[in-house]
């Protein structure tokens, strides 16, 4: 059982306000990303469950119970740094064990434990090496590690995949996510990749300056966002703002459209003309940089496009993927 | 070889001389003069005898004039090179002289004296080296005690300076406080004062504490150095703030963050520190001068220093036994320099 619960949570330093007033619920067992620009306050966010910040004001409790001021080290929870912060000076074993010598754990127990971690991440070869001596994404396995032999109550991710290049970073994306499923442990993952959240999240917290945005599961916040920054921030390419007005009879403000819902048009479909600017062939789906009446829009149509730039296209889209927002930016249905 | 050679003597201006040769050449070879020739003289000098010493004009090498057993005179006899009224030279021994006139005799020819003009003569001499110098101080002066209580100074000194200057860095370092950087200023700020400005508190503190005639009382005022804790405090920031973070996380107290994550990996520096301080301790002279008056307590530096009189000085001995007591100093440079580049450039101070 690890159930986390944030109550009006507030981090100021000094004058700078960093965190506003977060209230969150996270479930047992349940992969939770924090996912926001740099800046945000999602680490801090972390930093202040962790116990390695303290907050100005509110309250975090961990099963019910009131942490707020209890240490980091007394919280039952374990952590994942972005730069690993692996102990250079000791051995991978020596790393695994620090903190279970410091539980005054058995021996035995702490032998066991470390043979075990080691064997589900495939880090046996190397346990008598320092981590100088390693790549970088044995030392992400070394750092997962570390938290694994704890067998803590909830796992704190800070950007775990940040440091590895792109091709590692999936392949541990779906290790994490395999990991997250055998240990059905709370997790906690703070990332600035909307592509990290959206594939291992069972629900995501979108952050911006302090306040949360949006909670909700990955798929909800790409179909329903609440707002243009969620719009915005989720899906890859970004969504398409236009004003409601080239749209002819929609309400609201601004009309939202992501770029796969748009297509070339039939005849007789409602449509958008634009002018194209730019085309990148990517094989499977072409993205089209065009220009609708001085307005940026992006398209990805399916395969390869027979388009020439300067051309004009007509794009057609349908009803139910335009994401109506109001004066205020706000989720107008 | 050939190519130590081809580096060493290679020029700029190729085959003839370019100007920056010649001063390359003359700098060079002035630095290692300027450098080396005052290490030379002592080394070479504490091999002469006292009569060497007083010489004039003085010599790098030991000399001393030769000497041969003659019959019929108990005492070994000086030689003397002797120009004949014919031109001709020979060796002589010299039995006595009076005023300017010299009595010699031939020591193949015993029985016979002749008389010589002291201005016609040249001593004969040899190089010899006075190992009595060294010898002589390890038999009458009590050198093993002395030793003992520097290398007892030097070593107490040294891991108390590691350790409460490598705390007070942990502090500044790692800690947010108030006034942090105001204590760190006047960290800093005490390099400014000389020791003789503060000698006499000082040493009212220590006569307070009962520390005067007391190695402890060598020890315990030099150990916080603004230096090393200015030094590893540079070298601390380096250390990410991350795996204290990780420490915190992994249960560790406060202590086994400092011990066992933060002092391992300030070892370069502490390396460093390390190195000043046993130099600085070992060389200290000043204030052990002035804490110990019992003889028994002498630091080797201040037993040195009775061989100075108020009205004799034992040169001979006084250079022996520098020498000597700079060999721990070198060695420790000699073996530990690798440390002091590495761990200087590692600490960012140039």
């Amino acid at each position: 059982m690890s159930r986390i619960t944030l109550t009006d949570v507030s981090r100021a330093y000094g004058q700078v306000k960093v965190l506003h007033d977060i209230n969150l619920d996270i479930q047992d067992g349940e992969l939770i990303v924090f996912v926001g620009p740099s800046g945000c306050g999602k680490s801090t966010l972390l930093r202040l469950i962790a116990g390695l910040d303290r907050p100005t004001r509110g309250k975090i409790a961990i099963n019910g119970q009131d942490v707020t001021r209890v240490a980091a080290a007394d919280r039952g929870l374990a952590m994942v740094f972005q730069s690993y912060a692996l102990y250079p000076h000791m051995s991978v074993r020596q790393n695994l064990a620090f903190g279970l010598e410091n539980a005054r754990m058995p021996k035995p127990e702490i032998e066991q434990r470390i043979a075990e971690a080691a064997r589900m991440l495939e880090i046996e070869p190397y346990l008598d090496r320092r981590p100088g001596q390693l790549s970088g994404g044995q030392r992400q396995r070394v750092a997962i590690g570390r938290a694994i032999v704890r067998n803590p109550t909830a796992f704190l991710l800070d950007e775990p995949l940040s440091n590895l290049d792109a091709e590692l970073r999936i392949s541990t994306r779906a290790e994490l996510a395999a990991l997250h499923e055998r240990l059905s442990a709370t997790m906690i993952y703070v990332t600035h990749d909307q592509i990290e959240a959206m594939t291992l999240a069972d629900r995501i917290v979108v952050l911006r300056a302090g306040r949360i945005e949006q909670v909700g599961t990955p798929l909800d916040l790409y179909n329903k966002p609440a707002n243009l920054f969620v719009a915005g921030f989720i899906g890859a390419p970004r969504m398409n703002f236009l004003p409601a007005a080239v749209f002819p009879g929609s309400a609201g403000a601004t009309i939202g459209i992501r770029p796969q819902h748009l297509r070339r048009a039939d005849d007789g479909e409602s449509t958008l003309k634009a002018k194209v600017m730019l085309i990148e062939q990517l094989g499977s789906e072409t993205v089209v940089h065009g220009d609708a009446d001085g307005h940026r829009l992006l398209a990805v149509l399916p395969g390869q496009q027979g388009l020439e730039t300067g051309e004009e296209v007509m794009l057609a889209y349908d009803e139910e993927n335009l994401h109506i927002f109001d004066e205020n930016g706000l989720r107008a249905d | 070889m050939s190519r130590v050679t081809e580096f060493i003597f290679r020029r700029r201006g190729g085959r003839g001389w370019h100007w920056t040769d010649a001063f390359t050449w003359f700098w060079l070879i002035g630095g290692f003069v300027m450098m080396f020739g005052p290490a030379i003289w002592l080394v070479n000098s504490s091999f002469k005898s006292p009569a060497a010493l007083a010489e004039f004009p003085p010599t790098i090498l030991p000399y001393v004039t030769a000497a041969a057993t003659v019959e019929g005179h108990e005492k070994p006899l000086p030689l003397y090179e002797v120009t004949q009224p014919d031109g001709s030279t020979k060796v002589l021994a010299e039995v006595r002289r009076v005023g300017t006139v010299a009595q010699m005799v031939d020591p193949a020819v015993p029985g016979e004296t002749v008389r010589v003009n002291i201005q016609d003569r040249k001593p004969v001499r040899e190089v010899a080296f006075a190992v009595t110098n060294y010898v002589q101080p390890f038999l009458s002066f009590d050198f093993f005690r002395y030793l003992r209580n520097s290398v007892f100074v030097t070593v107490m000194a040294t891991i108390i300076t590691l350790l409460t200057n490598s705390m007070a860095a942990f502090a500044l370092s790692k800690y947010n406080f108030r006034g942090r950087s105001f204590v760190m200023l006047i960290i800093i700020a005490t390099l400014m004062v000389p020791l003789s400005v503060i000698l006499v508190p000082l040493y009212s503190a220590i006569t307070a504490m009962g520390l005067s005639n007391s190695l402890w009382g060598v020890i315990l005022p030099t150990v916080a150095t603004p230096t090393g804790v200015f030094m590893l405090r540079q070298y601390m920031l380096t250390i990410p703030d991350e795996l204290i973070d990780a420490a915190r996380m992994d249960k560790a107290s406060e202590w086994q963050i400092y011990w066992r994550i933060i002092l391992p990996l300030t070892a370069p520096a502490l390396a460093v520190l390390a190195i000043f301080s046993v130099v600085w301790r070992w060389n200290d002279f000043l204030w052990p001068l002035i804490v110990l008056t019992r003889r028994e307590l002498f630091t080797l530096q201040i037993a040195l220093n009775t061989y100075a009189g108020e009205t004799n000085i034992q040169w001979h001995f006084l250079l022996a036994m520098t020498v000597v007591t700079m060999i721990p100093v070198v060695l420790v440079f000699v073996f530990l320099q690798r440390f002091i580049t590495t761990g200087i450039a590692g600490a960012g101070l140039k």
